[in-house]
């Protein structure tokens, strides 16, 4: 497969970026985007230009770590799949494909594809957490009973892997859908409800102190998200901070 | 007070005022389209919108600044979020994930806000001289041939359904995403939302077979 690639550089978070094309060939259908970007990279290295730095760790589509927006959509024209699960099967011979990294004032570029987003580790410490005396004598999770429903929408809430996808294919750069499943995988289980009040709070205003955008209610980011985090999350994190708000 | 200043204190106002923003529309709707039916009933009823104390120095006001808090709340909302992504993207594909009509609720609410400014030129602005300015005596028969007239200009009634085409995108939306915002998400939801969707149709599809019927009937 031949393919045209406009990529995103950018020396550093200072410098003013560009996209410069590169031509690549010999790509198969069965790799992966990643590795078909390793291939450029050999090139440009075997040729002594600087190689293209995007993040990338597991490459099993869990950790969360590759952050692409390939031709207008994060991670992607394929659905339900992280950067590194795209194959390059889903282009065809001759495409031009226009590589650029999450765009967002909260996750400022540091270089080329690389962004910081280190905004949802401090929305994640501002409150996604529950406290438990591990001093001896921690209770079995198990012990409580949790029925059926809540359990699997905490854990799908649960699987946000928290790659920002949500905040890239938002208009607005909203991480609501990202904040809002933290919230939910604990105000839905007993163990989370404690301290629900002033986590939901505290993240929120994290989440506004970080500078993302206001929900548009677009459904972009559910539909984007590789984990298919649902909108649902969104609405209980919107009831959970009203009620917060109201208990003052 | 922190929850004035929070982002989604800001969704859940825009929802609330843009509800009752929805709920005034049927009402105003009801009362026009009686003028299809009925002169009589549109002058009666017309004639006690106007000159009931209640509707004219307590809703009046309250519609008056609904409208204006949902615009001044929709304009700070779209300035904070073009702040958020301050470098936009090069290739942007929002049509794969969403709608003309959410992502573009800023054009249609402006072409609305200037609609308005026409529709208070073309009524309200004439109403207030009539009765607070030239203290005119009571006529309770002069609305129907005064609607009827503004509806002589085929540009006008153009622009009028023009309007309310974008008022359908901007309702097909707003409406059923007021209810997310303040947190609506049950089994009822797919429900409510067809409902919406209809109400988002039918309104403003009403509002411009008023504006033809009023139009075309003249020329007859």
């Amino acid at each position: 497969m031949k393919l045209t690639l406009k990529i995103w550089r950018q020396k550093n978070n200072k410098a003013k970026g560009e996209l410069k094309t590169y031509p690549i060939d010999g790509i198969e259908g069965d790799m992966s985007f990643l590795e078909m970007l390793d291939v450029l990279n050999e090139g440009l290295i075997n040729k002594g230009e600087e190689p293209v730095v995007f993040d990338h760790d597991c490459r099993e589509g869990i950790c969360g770590s590759c952050s692409l927006q390939i031709n207008g959509e994060p991670h992607g024209p394929d659905r339900l799949v992280t950067t590194c699960q795209l194959h390059m099967r889903m282009f065809n011979d001759g495409d031009t494909i226009v590589i650029e990294p999450f765009r967002a004032k909260a996750f400022p570029v540091i270089k080329d594809l690389v962004v910081d987003r280190s905004a949802f580790d401090r929305i994640q410490q501002a409150g996604g957490y529950i406290s438990v005396n591990t001093s001896g004598n921690t209770i079995d999770a198990n012990t409580i009973p949790v029925n059926k429903h809540d359990a699997d929408e905490a854990f799908n809430a649960a699987t946000c892997i928290g790659c920002g996808a949500c905040v890239a294919a938002c208009k607005n750069a909203s991480a609501m859908l990202f904040t809002s499943a933290k919230v939910s995988q604990f105000a839905l289980l007993p163990q989370g409800r404690i301290e629900a009040t002033e986590r939901v709070l505290n993240m929120v205003a994290q989440m506004d102190k970080e500078g993302f955008g206001n929900c548009s209610n677009t459904g972009a980011c559910e539909i984007e998200c590789p984990k298919g985090i649902s909108l649902e999350n969104i609405a209980r994190m919107n009831r959970e901070y009203l009620s917060a708000s109201l208990k003052g | 007070m922190a929850i004035l200043s929070s982002s989604i204190a800001r969704k859940v106002a825009m929802a609330l005022s843009g509800l009752f923003l929805v709920f005034f529309l049927a009402q105003h709707f009801t009362i026009n389209f009686t003028s299809v039916i009925d002169p009589d009933t549109f002058n009666s009823w017309s004639h006690f919108m106007g000159h009931n104390i209640l509707v004219q120095f307590v809703l009046q006001p309250v519609l008056i600044f609904g409208v204006v808090f949902h615009f001044i709340m929709g304009i700070i909302l779209e300035i904070r979020n073009n702040n958020a992504r301050q470098i936009s993207y090069k290739s942007f594909k929002g049509n794969r994930n969403s709608t003309w009509a959410s992502r573009n609720m800023i054009i249609s609410g402006a072409v609305i806000l200037a609609f308005l400014g026409l529709h208070f030129y073309d009524f309200w602005f004439p109403e207030i001289v009539h009765k607070y300015v030239e203290s005119n005596p009571l006529d309770a028969t002069r609305y129907y041939p005064e609607l009827v007239h503004k509806f002589e200009s085929p540009i006008r009634t153009g622009l009028y359904c023009l309007a309310f085409v974008l008022l359908a995108l901007h309702l097909w939306h707003g409406f059923s995403s007021s209810f997310q915002s303040m947190g609506w998400s049950n089994k009822y939801s797919r429900g409510l939302r067809a409902f919406t969707q209809f109400y988002a149709i039918f309104i403003p599809l009403g509002f411009i077979f008023i504006a033809l019927y009023l139009h075309f009937n003249q020329i007859h």
